[in-house]
Parts: C-alpha cells; sequence; structure tokens
C-alpha cells in the first residue's frame, strides 16, 4: 500500500482515498482541427511507459477530490515528489541521471 | 545406473544416448514410457531440452521466452518450415506471465476480428496436447460470465448472438439455470447485486499454465530450435534502418527477422528500437488459497461485482480480479488490490469466506487503449512485435504464436492478425474489447 501526500491537503494518506489517472504533462493540441491523424493518435493513446522515474497525475478522490502530480519510481513504487498542477517537478530522470554521473565523477 | 543421492541437484546425464543433430530429437512420451522409467526410479528422464551455444547469425529471433514467444518459435518450424530459430529470454522459459496468470481460456469475445483470433487459438488448444505430445492438462469445464444488472443481461445476450455467428459456442443462462449449475454461488436476492443470468461457453476452460511453455519449449527444441536462456536483449542492431539483430549482454546475435514478445516489458523493447508503443505496464494481482475438496468445477467470472475464481486440481482456488491503477514493473502490488479482489469473491461465494489465501503475486501486464493485443510490423523493417495482450493473453498463446510465426516467416502480416496492427491507433479502428473483458480492467 502506498502513502501518498496530497500537496493540496498537506497531509500523508493511504493509497486507498487516490486514483491513478496516468501520465502528466500531457499538453492538450492547441488547434485541435489542425491536427493530423497520427498527431491526433499520439494525443490520445500513446503513453510514457518508463521503467524508472514517471511523472504522473493522480486525484484525492476519496478526500479533497483535487488533481495533482507525482513523481514515481515504476519498479521500486517509491514516490520521490508530490507537486501540484501547472509546477515543475523537480526530481526527473535526466537529472537523476546527471546526478549518477556526476557523483561518480567525485568517487573517480 | 549409479545411485542419485535424495535430494541432490544433480542431474543424472541420460543413459539413452541420442545426437542433437538428428531428428527427431526428442523421446515421445507415452503411458509404456512411464512404466519403463519406473524401473529406474524416474531418474533418467531426457532433459526436456538443450543448453545451445548461440550460433552467431539466425533466420528469426524471437525475443522472450514466454508462452507466445515459445509457441511462435515452434509454429516456425513445425508449420512454415523455418528451423534455424533462436528464442532469446533473460530469465528462465516461462518465467514471467506464464508462470503468473490464473490459465482461463475462452474465445467469447464480441468484435469480429478478436472472437476469430481468440477461437483460433481455442482451434489449437482442443488438440495441443497431442500436437506437442506433452499434458497441457486443458480441461473445457466452461467459464461463467455472471450478469447482475439488467445492462449486463443485455450485453451479455448481445455477445451471445455475436459469438454464435462467429462460430463460438455460447448460451445465455438464467438464475435459476445459474443456480443449479454453480451449487455453491449464493444465487439468493438478497446480495448487493444479484445474479439474474450468465453466459457460459463450454469449450472454455483452463490448462496448466506452466506445461504450456513447457511443452512448447521441448517441442519446439526438437525442432531445432535454439532456447537461449540467461541472456537480456539490452538493444536492436540496425543497418540503414533495418534491423539484422539483437545486442544482447552476451554479445550481439544475428537475425534476418526479429520477433518481440516480451508483454510487460515490450514499451521498454520498443524504447530501445527507438519508437513508441500505445502500452502501458501495470500490476496485475492473482492469489491461491490453501487447498480444499472440489467446490467449483468450473471457472466463474463477474465483471459487476469484479472477480473470478477457478478451482486447480490440487484443490487450491484460484482468484484474480482487475490490475492496479498505476504503472509498474514491479510484479507486485498494493493490498488494497487484494482485498476488494477477495470481497468480490466473498459476496459471490459467502460460503468461502473463512478460507485461507497461502500465496499472492504480481505479473506485469501491457494494457492497451482498446484491451486488444497489438500484432504489428513496427516503424523498423525485419522487426515485428507481439504484444498488448494486458490481462488475458494466456488464453490466445497457441493462436498468438501461431499467426505470429505465420508473419515473420512471410514477413507480412497473417490476415488474422492484419486488424492487431499498431497502426490502428492511428487510422480510429480500434477493436474496442473492453465490453468482453470477464473483469474491467
Amino acid at each position: 500500500m502506498l502513502h501518498i501526500f496530497c500537496p493540496h491537503c498537506g497531509e500523508l494518506r493511504s493509497e486507498e482515498e487516490f486514483h491513478a489517472k496516468g501520465q502528466a504533462h500531457i499538453p492538450r493540441p492547441l488547434d485541435p482541427a489542425a491536427c493530423t491523424d497520427a498527431e491526433w493518435g499520439e494525443y490520445l493513446f500513446f503513453r510514457d511507459n518508463p521503467r524508472g522515474i514517471h511523472h504522473e497525475l493522480w486525484v484525492h478522490s476519496a478526500g479533497c477530490r483535487k488533481y495533482f502530480n507525482a513523481t514515481r519510481h515504476t519498479v521500486t513504487y517509491e514516490i520521490l515528489e508530490t507537486y501540484k498542477i501547472g509546477e515543475k517537478p523537480s526530481v526527473t530522470a535526466a537529472g537523476t541521471a546527471e546526478k549518477k554521473a556526476s557523483d561518480q565523477g567525485v568517487t573517480a | 545406473m549409479p545411485a542419485i543421492p535424495r535430494g541432490s541437484r544433480a542431474w543424472p546425464a541420460p543413459t539413452v544416448k541420442f545426437s542433437y543433430q538428428e531428428y527427431p530429437l526428442m523421446q515421445r512420451y507415452s503411458g509404456f514410457g512411464l512404466f519403463k522409467h519406473a524401473f529406474s526410479h524416474h531418474e533418467n528422464w531426457q532433459r526436456m531440452w538443450r543448453n545451445p551455444t548461440p550460433k552467431p547469425v539466425y533466420d528469426v529471433i524471437i525475443v522472450g521466452g514466454g508462452g507466445h514467444g515459445l509457441a511462435t518459435a515452434y509454429y516456425l518450424a513445425k508449420e512454415f518450415g523455418i528451423k534455424n530459430v533462436a528464442v532469446i529470454e533473460k530469465g528462465w522459459l516461462g518465467g514471467g506471465n506464464t508462470a503468473r496468470n490464473t490459465t482461463i481460456v475462452r474465445s467469447n469475445y464480441l468484435w469480429d476480428e478478436s472472437a476469430h483470433l481468440y477461437e483460433h487459438a481455442m482451434k489449437l488448444w482442443e488438440g495441443l496436447s497431442q500436437d506437442l505430445n506433452y499434458n497441457v492438462m486443458f480441461s473445457q469445464r466452461g467459464v461463467y460470465n455472471l450478469c447482475h444488472t439488467l445492462q449486463d443481461m443485455r450485453d451479455s445476450e448481445r455477445r451471445v448472438s455475436a459469438n454464435r455467428l462467429n462460430g463460438v459456442d455460447g448460451e445465455l443462462l438464467d438464475a435459476k439455470q445459474v443456480a443449479a449449475e454453480i451449487p455453491y454461488l449464493d444465487c439468493s436476492k438478497n446480495t448487493r447485486y444479484p445474479v439474474l443470468g450468465s453466459t457460459v461457453q463450454r469449450r472454455g476452460g483452463v490448462a496448466r499454465h506452466d506445461a504450456v511453455a513447457w511443452g512448447y519449449a521441448r517441442a519446439a527444441d526438437a525442432l531445432g530450435v535454439d532456447l537461449i536462456q540467461q541472456t537480456e536483449v539490452i538493444g536492436f542492431r540496425k543497418e540503414n534502418g533495418v534491423c539484422i539483430g539483437v545486442e544482447t549482454n552476451k554479445g550481439f546475435i544475428g537475425g534476418k527477422r526479429v520477433g518481440v514478445v516480451t508483454a510487460g516489458n515490450s514499451g521498454h523493447m520498443a524504447g530501445l528500437a527507438g519508437f513508441r508503443l500505445p502500452l502501458e505496464s501495470h500490476p496485475l494481482q492473482a492469489l491461491v488459497s490453501e487447498p480444499i475438496k472440489p467446490i467449483i468445477d468450473s471457472v466463474i467470472m463477474s465483471n459487476a461485482v469484479h472477480g473470478y475464481i477457478s478451482q486447480s486440481d490440487k484443490g487450491d482456488l484460484v482468484i484474480g480480479a482487475g490490475i492496479d491503477g498505476y504503472n509498474g514493473y514491479g510484479q507486485r502490488g498494493s493490498y488494497g488490490t487484494i482485498e476488494h479482489t477477495l470481497q468480490a469473491i466473498v459476496e459471490m461465494f459467502p460460503v468461502l469466506s473463512r478460507v485461507r489465501m497461502n500465496r499472492q503475486w504480481g505479473g506485469i501486464v501491457d494494457t492497451s487503449p482498446d484491451a486488444c493485443p497489438i500484432i504489428s510490423k513496427t516503424p523498423v523493417p525485419n522487426l515485428f512485435f507481439n504484444c498488448g495482450w494486458g490481462t488475458g493473453g494466456f488464453k490466445a498463446t497457441p493462436g498468438s504464436g501461431h499467426v505470429f510465426a505465420a508473419s515473420l516467416a512471410k514477413g507480412e502480416m497473417h490476415p488474422l492478425a492484419k486488424p492487431f496492427s499498431m497502426d490502428r491507433f492511428h487510422t480510429g479502428a480500434l477493436i474496442d474489447e473492453h465490453g468482453a473483458a470477464a473483469v474491467a480492467h
């Protein structure tokens, strides 16, 4: 069972209160009428499915009923951060890769 | 014959001399063989397959040694005459979702495309043990899909009618018939969602999941297929944009065509090949109870109450329900999902409320937006994918392997596989099987 920090309630709550809603940060096409079939397909159906760090949308459905984003590791299931809609994640796959590289640089 | 100490892990060398270069390589299993081996305490059985060193190049490489991958290799060798085939598996054969599913086989899907594909599999199931010379314990004990609302009844009647038009057997039962056929099911009016009826596919049932992988592996090996275990594919080598083989943690292996059958890891493999798939990987959990006396002689599934149950020959109740909502590669899920699953089972079978669960586990399922598989060419020539089976791939194992083998042999998709191209997510020609999923995911 995950424990999830709701950034709206400011509390750590049980996973039972939440619903996962899939990948976060998917921009809606600005001019839908101008989209090609391929672009519509990408927008509707194609999602990131990383083995590692994933930014995803959650809703506190049995709590404040507000949406927020979480950065979670899809193998360890560790939740690295939660943040409100419109904010940028502070933990990213690229960022951790860089940190790893620099850490290794220091030890080497 | 030297005595093997009891409990020893050493495998005795086969006393019957055979050559791997000869065909047929395989000792056939039979009642007589069982009798004969009894005289040597069953210690001289031939190994089921070789452990070969990879050749530099193969006609076809299959990535993923689960049921679907092994079936593909078997049909390539047997039906399409392509014997220079390798199956590359990062762990051991049949150790992923083949080892983790709830073994249900049925073909009562709503839409023509999927009904044809799953019925193709069902027909192969019906002769599979004989074909493989391996008892896959396919038991056509009947699969019930319960209806708890008027809308369930309407949808089920539609589905049964559609099935019959496609040559798939199906019957619609009313509550009284259900109560007579499934005695321990709570069909009273006092439940929250009373049982109003059920569909039943009597040709549906269960099979021994591990035996399916082992049977295909043994038969494919006998036809000359190399089963290469403990070898992980870490990339695809391309020349002028065309796939020419796979990079593994043990070096490069060339392949004229490559078929990827890696279930939950398909999205990751597509990433290595440089394109995206419309898949999301989720944990799907299942449980078995302690063994009890025979109580359930069929497979019972309920979409509305949301769970399904059957009983193995050993006596354990085999139980499953929906996926965990979040993406995950961890082969485990959350306790909340298990609790919901067991609530549904107790709602259907109050008599089971005090049965203890023995084991619980999770597999990684690759779910597609329309709950249908992707059997397809990819943007990379000579690289093919067979994935997206999501929560219901086991039942399709023979059919999936057969159509994928045909497609790999010809380089063109088999007519039954064509509608399942990944193009459909751009053209919009989806095959929406969420309605025929036995439990919603």
